[in-house]
């Protein structure tokens, strides 16, 4: 940038710096500044981001049950040992059948509440918080109202008091794998959590879709509805829905809460970070393992990334500096 | 929802309004209100549901019949969550309301000065250190949860507020979007005040800083949401029960061996209050800060 060559040239003679102030020097530099502001930030992203990665590489390659000092080098093995693990394999077909239904659902319900918001002429604020307002809660406590009040298998659940009316027994939601209705449980509270703030980012973006474009459409004969959205509102929002599709995958990936407090105790419907919590946590304690798996996560959500980024694009993209 | 009619979020909101006259159909508006209308419904049902079992009796609610509102409404509910000696209910909300603050202070200090040095201050190999803090979005936190536990309890801060703390206030997702609201930050006014002799940090604190408010306003409400609501991290931190947040002691009463459906329900509501509050104040900003961020196309 140029601004370097001009602190340089001017640090000689500084005529307009009050002589109170005296900046220029090392403490007036941009490199010492730049240290400055980002060197807390980055010995934090060193010690707890990039330290744990590394030391979880390490560990991967070492028996560590009970131990985080790890004296067994075994190579490869708990690489081998999670890669044919049943239950770890498991967790990413459960995290892939998430994604596949959880991505497209809430794309469709943030878009769709997005698009009926900003069409109301009245009280669009008033709607737009209702929708946003489940963002405050946690998922520990939207897990105990689906699984206590509206998804609880006996008769005063919410949801079996209303299909008794048309006649059909209780269903166990979260109780048995087949059928795997417990899916619906899960789905339904993270949409109902997630959607109102992908709505705003919905609204945003179609706020920026310039007028004319739709008085273009209607001087060439589109009629309002299925056809400006098709061709003018969709492809307007290309970038925004990229972005929310890649942070909808991340949130996919680091699905527990729900999970854990939906299906505690029960051997189905892990995802990937549950099972590492119960691998490496749990009885055995084997941070070995946990660690491979972890970095096997790394790996997977890194390809899923980047292939993303190369079929859809990275939303807007970086401004080139 | 007084707040939402103030100007801020009415920006938003007016510039898309005429195009609206064209296609409104008396028909078509009533239909796009009943519509809108019934999903504000299924929204808020959750709610309303957590406010009534709070309020109910439990034979009221696992009896045969269900009821929509309680027959007789327990206020006295409200303060069995404090009087229950199997969890320490006020603790854990006493716990989570250090984290939730010292979380969103140092959190905001530590990654907006990170940003402003990544966005504003020449340095030959900004761009390097920049990617080396991209590439941490990929690997989302809760994947190392593994290793930074290993790495926090072999410093001994299990149940500490240090460890429930400090470990989360390097968030790279937090860093990048200051950078880029201060990209977009005009440039003139940092160049008075420097100019006027002071230095970067001067400038920072004097100018940016009290000119960026908004912002601030919308990261913190942002960074305070989740780290009230933040579950996994907590849950493997504080194992014992005076380290609890206010989280993991829900969790603990849902999974509990009794069920006391009342109280429970009335934890619950209680724990949602102060973040409802804090959101429908701050929900102009949140909004316009979420819309800001960088994030839309």
């Amino acid at each position: 940038m140029s601004t370097i060559t001009k602190d340089g040239v001017s640090s000689p003679t500084p005529a307009k710096a009050s002589p109170a102030k005296p900046r220029r020097g090392v403490r007036g530099s941009p490199t010492f500044n730049f240290w400055l502001f980002t060197g807390p930030f980055l010995i934090g992203l060193a010690v707890f981001v990039y330290l744990p990665i590394l030391w979880s590489l390490y560990l991967s390659f070492f028996e560590a049950r009970f131990t985080v000092t790890p004296s067994t080098f075994i190579g490869f093995d708990n690489y081998v040992t999670m890669l044919t693990d049943e239950d770890f394999m498991g967790s990413l077909v459960t995290f892939t059948v998430f994604a596949v239904f959880i991505v497209p659902t809430t794309w469709a319900a943030s878009l769709g509440l997005a698009l009926m918001v900003n069409r109301l002429r009245f009280m669009r604020a008033f709607f737009r918080s209702v929708f946003f307002l489940p963002t405050a809660v946690s998922y520990v406590a939207a897990s105990l109202v689906w699984k206590m009040s509206i998804f609880s298998g006996v008769r005063f659940g919410m949801m079996n008091t209303f299909l008794s009316l048309f006649g059909i027994d209780n269903t166990a939601w979260l109780a048995s794998p087949d059928p795997p209705w417990y899916w619906l449980v899960i789905l339904t509270v993270r949409l109902w959590l997630q959607a109102g703030f992908y709505m705003i980012l919905f609204i945003a973006a179609l706020q920026n879709i310039p007028q004319e474009m739709y008085e273009a459409a209607a001087i060439d004969g589109a009629k309002p509805g299925w056809q400006t959205f098709w061709h003018i509102t969709l492809p307007q929002l290309r970038a925004t829905s990229t972005a929310v599709i890649l942070l909808l995958l991340v949130a996919a990936y680091q699905a527990f809460d729900e999970f854990f407090n939906l299906l505690h105790k029960t051997t189905w419907g892990r995802p990937p970070l549950v099972e590492l919590y119960y691998k490496a946590l749990g009885e055995s304690q084997d941070y070995g393992a946990g660690s491979a798996g972890a970095l096997i996560l790394t790996v997977l959500i890194c390809l899923v990334t980047l292939l993303q980024g190369k079929f859809l694009g990275f939303g807007r993209g970086e401004e080139s500096k | 929802m007084t707040t939402t009619t103030t100007p801020p979020a009415d920006r938003v909101d007016t510039s898309a309004k005429p195009r609206r006259v064209r296609t409104g159909s008396v028909l078509g508006s009533t239909g796009l209100y009943v519509a809108t209308g019934v999903a504000a419904l299924l929204f808020l049902i959750p709610f309303y549901l957590i406010v009534r079992n709070a309020l109910m009796t439990d034979p009221e609610i696992t009896g045969e019949e269900w009821k929509w509102f309680p027959t007789d409404i327990q206020w006295g509910n409200i303060s069995e969550p404090f009087d229950d000696t199997s969890v320490d209910f006020a603790r854990s909300l006493w716990n989570s309301a250090v984290v939730g603050v010292l979380h969103t202070v140092g959190t905001l200090l530590v990654c907006s000065l990170a940003g402003y040095g990544l966005a504003r201050i020449p340095f030959k190999h900004a761009n390097k250190v920049f990617y080396a803090v991209l590439g941490t979005l990929m690997v989302p936190t809760a994947v190392t949860f593994v290793p930074s536990f290993v790495l926090v309890s072999s410093l001994g801060w299990i149940d500490t507020y240090r460890g429930l703390i400090i470990p989360g206030l390097f968030s790279g997702f937090t860093c990048f979007l200051f950078r880029q609201y201060f990209l977009g930050f005009p440039k003139e006014l940092e160049e008075a005040a420097r100019v006027d002799g002071l230095g970067y940090m001067g400038a920072y604190w004097r100018v940016v800083v009290p000119n960026s408010l908004n912002f601030f306003a919308a990261m913190a409400t942002i960074t305070f949401i989740s780290g009230w609501n933040s579950f996994l991290w907590p849950l493997v931190i504080g194992q014992d029960p005076s380290a609890w947040t206010v989280q993991v002691a829900l969790s603990n009463y849902m999974t509990g061996q009794t069920v006391n459906f009342h109280l429970i329900f009335m934890a619950t509501a209680i724990s949602i209050l102060p973040l409802v509050f804090v959101f429908l104040f701050l929900q102009r900003w949140l909004v316009q800060g979420i819309a800001q961020t960088g994030i839309k196309g």
